[in-house]
């Protein structure tokens, strides 16, 4: 069987013969609760056990953006998704085929995205005439019929925890915490998982609360066992390890893993970073953590605001350090005028924007691709700045390493853009040993070198950067600025021809990174075909399903990916020319299909989003289909 | 051993295009005179400025030197004073770029006593853009944007220091080369963030807005230049001092009825805002301005506070192992 969805409802009969066990390829489960319930900490500890099992898996935590949303809404809706399967991976999966919902706001929110045939678990007790009313529900959905299209399994989840812990001397409060964990041991049933790891865990989590630690193993094991026993629940679904290549691997989400790679860059170029940022979402874990981690040579300054946060990263660029700033589109707004100096300045920075819907305050905890055009052009002047996308969670590692290699060579600023749902959403990582990463290397100007002056604007040959100089550096005292620069000597100058020069040596030096940047690849190619789909950013694991599973059903389609914008791949130009129909799939209402179309002069197609939501792969195959009248 | 510099030394090659009788020209000679004198190698200094008149400075300084965008030279000092502790930090601004644009950095980069020396050249206009009310202009003020008088109330600079916690304040003028000098000094040496306000004069747009402090005839009964440990007397005869009143306030009185043993005694290090912010206060006529360094109290500085969470963090850190950093948490191995 591949999916749950598939299994014939006869296995679902309650019945009182042995429970059997099937088999299925792969599988979405989504935990949906009150952000109250725990249901992040439900999530994530499903998919570490998951993980350790030896499953592929990505996972997409989905949060209010309210704190404290009124209990038992649906704005209070916390959710997690996660998808394991026994083969590879590229999203956290389309529609859950699993919903275990805690409340009726959460069935609520949630039932829209729920897999046909899927199989909802719900806490009955919290059914109640003033919850329902609470999730706005007119009549009860487990009568009124508008389930009927799935297989509901109620659990009289709040009342069986009560009842495990009864002997235990903590407050109802307490108990009732432990809910999330009954729901967990009863998921870890239905999926033949082990509770060890969770048990573990619950052990070092609460070793200095021994009472708590305890409800949480108990809640935990009634929930297993209550799901081994109840005739409710007359099968369970195992999915096979996957063949992983041989290694070392973690789970990790995008913030993560760009944290820890502006912590690799600050070991491999032995040289200080400088973060500095400002609390907002969904970049804070990046401040967060690095503040951590201090002791791996980062400062952390947590700014008055998103302008100074880039004017003292800035400010210790100039001084020598690896300056980076990190902030979501509002706060990109804002720092858009000091970025501008940077360029004018040709120093080294590293802004991050984990995009975020927009405009203004928008919808803050949700992605959205869409501020591709304020990346390239959100700043007065002719202002280029190297524009790179991570297109995984993982690949946020990668691609902040890359961006502080190519800041630091060209001494320009480099804009790395992430979103909301690689930031928080997690796949696994087969890690890389230090030694396979490419160093970074910082060199300094530190003597005049017998020239007669020094000339802060003298470019390297190949690269067009100019000198970076610490101060403190003797006889090389200079002044920089804002203000047009005289080519070599960096004196102010209102000159025509040499404000002309210079605004072409500034674009064509960011052109220059082409010989640092790999080449597109192109996917799918064992079969023919003359379309193309391109993407950049997040979306590349929903067009690659996409495109594997218009290939099932013999529809062959290629695909590239742009993980560099500014400036693009070298072959760029070739690729594209090369297909009679170009779709381009993002987050936004076509930007980055307005700037292919306006760099090559090649009709492309757009499809677009902006729900606040990533692309379902259902949907790509779906509106691909059309366009290629299929 | 430093090299013992002349003023020519802090000189840049660029000519100095401000206008001519712009009172910026004496306090880029202050500064060039004073840095000679700390016997810093020259290489430690830089200049950042943000935008205005007063932020062309640092072009004329043979010095390092960054000038920046509008407001925002305290942030950008604040980062090269963190990312290179060793170095000595000025920035330059005026009154438009730090308590208009740049309000909130001045704010957080006192606050915080960032080990940087603020110079705040207060003209009480714009200058560059020629001629609007600045956040120091007096109110009913007729200026370029202001054509029937300024409606808004004006800001004292050193009021703003002093509610951002400076930790160092001080006031000067244009006008008062040495006075200047020795301010400058006191700065260099305060540890920890400094703010002086330097009345400057505007020769274009605000010509003899501080006439009636400065004006060489009467100058001398309208400043008072406080000293450290010395009784308040001022005056061109020292007739005049200053003291607290029955009501706590602040009095002018004459030495004929009173003796200097009245009058109060300057104290820099007084925890206490309360006198120092009286002192800030006045204006003539009822007043002298005060002159000199009102404040100046030892707190740690930022970069001190920096170096020492990150020690601490270190001592209870492990040792930094980036491939055991990316190994850690819940790891699993394929075979
Ligand atoms: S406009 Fe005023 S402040 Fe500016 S340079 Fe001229 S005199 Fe000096």
């Amino acid at each position: 069987m591949k999916s749950i969805v598939d299994a014939p409802d006869s296995l679902f009969q309650p019945n009182n013969h042995e429970k059997s066990v099937e088999e299925v390829d792969q599988v979405t489960i989504r935990f949906a609760g009150d952000s109250g319930d725990g249901m992040q900490l439900a999530g994530s500890r499903f998919t570490s056990t998951t993980a350790l099992f030896g499953n592929e898996l990505a996972t997409l935590p989905d949060f209010p953006a309210e704190i404290r949303a009124p209990a038992g809404t649906v704005a209070g809706v916390s959710g997690y998704q996660i998808h394991f399967s026994k083969s590879s991976i590229h999203t956290p999966g389309d529609q859950p085929e699993v919903l275990v919902a805690m409340n009726p706001a959460a069935l609520k929110a949630n039932i829209k995205d729920l897999a046909p045939h899927g199989l909802i678990i719900l806490n009955s007790d919290t059914f109640t005439e003033a919850n329902l009313k609470k999730a706005g529900y007119e009549s009860d959905p487990r009568e009124d019929g508008s389930l009927q299209n799935f297989r509901v399994v109620e659990v009289p989840i709040t009342k069986l925890t009560r009842e495990a812990l009864k002997d235990l001397d903590i407050s109802d409060k307490d108990k009732d915490r432990c809910k999330n964990m009954f729901a967990l041991g009863l998921s870890f049933w239905m999926f033949d998982r082990s509770l060890t790891p969770t048990l573990e865990w619950i052990e070092k989590k609460f070793a200095s609360k021994p009472e708590i630690a305890k409800a949480n193993t108990l809640a935990l094991r009634a929930g297993y066992n209550f799901a081994d026993t109840t005739e409710l629940l007359p099968v369970h679904f195992k999915v096979e390890k996957a063949e992983l290549e041989p290694g070392t691997y973690r789970n990790i989400t995008g913030n993560e893993a760009l944290s820890l790679g502006v912590i690799a860059a600050a070991s491999l170029s032995k040289t200080g970073v400088f973060l500095g940022a400002y609390p907002i979402t969904p970049a804070s874990d990046i401040l967060h953590y690095l503040a951590r981690y201090t002791e791996y040579g980062i400062s952390v300054f947590q700014a008055e605001d998103e302008i100074a946060a880039i004017c003292a990263a800035i400010g210790a660029s100039y001084a020598g350090s690896l300056g980076i700033t990190a902030t979501s589109g509002p706060g990109m707004a804002l720092k858009s005028e000091a970025l501008n100096l940077a360029v004018m300045a040709e120093l080294p920075l590293v802004v991050v924007n984990v995009q975020r819907g927009g405009p203004s305050t928008g919808l803050p905890t949700k992605p959205e691709q869409a501020d591709l055009f304020q990346a390239m052009y959100g700043r007065n002047g002719e202002s280029p700045v190297a524009v790179v996308a991570a297109r995984s969670p993982v690949d946020c590692f990668y691609k902040v390493l890359k961006a502080f290699q190519l800041a630091v060579k060209y001494m320009a600023p480099v804009v790395l853009l992430s979103d909301g749902y690689l930031a928080n959403g997690s796949e696994s990582w087969r890690l890389p040993k230090v030694s396979e990463l490419d160093p970074i290397e910082v060199k300094y100007k530190q003597t005049l070198d017998n020239a007669d002056k020094f000339y802060p604007y003298e470019r390297d040959e190949k690269t067009l950067a100019r000198p970076w100089v610490k101060p403190g550096t003797p006889g090389l005292e200079h002044r920089i600025g804002g203000l047009e620069k005289e080519d070599k000597t960096g004196n102010v100058s209102y000159d025509p021809e040499n404000h002309e020069k210079m605004v072409h040596f500034r674009k064509e030096k960011i052109q220059r990174m082409k010989a640092d940047i790999p080449k597109l690849e192109v996917l799918g190619t064992d079969n023919p075909s003359d379309v193309l789909l391109v993407g950049w950013g997040s979306s590349y694991g929903a067009i690659y399903d996409a495109r594997e599973r218009l290939a099932k059903e013999g529809i062959f389609v290629h695909q590239t990916h742009f993980d560099y914008i500014n400036p693009m791949p070298s072959n760029a130009e070739e690729v594209l020319h090369s297909y009679k129909t170009v779709i381009v799939p993002e987050l936004n209402l076509g930007q980055f299909a307005f700037i292919l179309q306006g760099t090559f002069a090649k009709k492309v197609i757009p499809i677009t989003q902006v729900k606040g939501q990533p692309f379902r792969v259902n949907t790509l195959v779906k509106r691909i289909k059309e366009i290629l009248g299929k | 051993m430093t090299k013992q510099y002349t003023k020519k030394d802090f000189a840049s090659d660029n000519e100095v295009r401000w206008c001519p009788g712009c009172g910026d020209y004496s306090i880029l000679t202050a500064v060039q005179k004073t840095l000679p004198e700390l016997g810093v190698p020259k290489e430690k200094f830089v200049f950042i400025s943000g935008i205005g008149c007063s932020s062309r400075f640092p072009y004329y300084m043979n010095t390092y030197g960054f000038h920046t965008i509008h407001g925002r030279a305290p942030a950008i000092a604040t980062g090269v004073k963190i990312a290179n502790p060793d170095l000595s930090v000025w920035v330059i601004t005026g009154d438009g770029d730090a308590l208009s644009i740049g309000g909130n950095h001045i704010l957080h980069a006192l606050r915080r006593n960032v080990d940087i020396n603020i110079l705040l050249f207060n003209n009480e206009i714009y200058g560059l853009t020629k001629g609007q009310a600045s956040p120091t202009t007096h109110y009913g003020q007729k200026t370029k944007s202001t054509p029937s008088g300024n409606p808004s109330r004006p800001v004292r600079p050193l009021h703003v220091a002093l509610g951002s916690e400076a930790t160092f304040i001080a006031r000067t003028a244009d006008v008062l080369m040495k006075h200047m000098q020795g301010v400058l000094k006191e700065a260099y040496y305060h540890n920890g963030g400094t703010f002086i306000e330097i009345l400057q004069n505007c020769h274009i747009f605000n010509d003899g807005v501080f006439k009636n402090i400065l004006d060489k005839k009467i100058r001398d009964d309208r400043i008072i230049l406080l000293e450290d440990g010395k009784p308040m007397v001022f005056g061109a005869n020292s007739d005049k001092g200053l003291r607290i009143n029955a009501l706590g306030k602040l009095e002018v009185v004459s030495l004929e009825e009173y003796s200097v043993d009245d009058l109060l005694v300057h104290d820099v290090k007084n925890p206490d805002p309360g006198i120092h912010f009286m002192l800030a206060d006045m204006e003539p006529p009822e007043y002298p301005e005060a002159m000199g360094v009102i404040r100046a109290v030892k707190e740690p500085t930022f970069g001190e506070q920096i170096r020492h969470t990150m020690k601490v963090h270190a001592e209870q850190a492990a040792t930094p192992n980036l491939e055991k950093l990316l190994y850690s948490g819940e790891t699993w191995t394929v075979e």
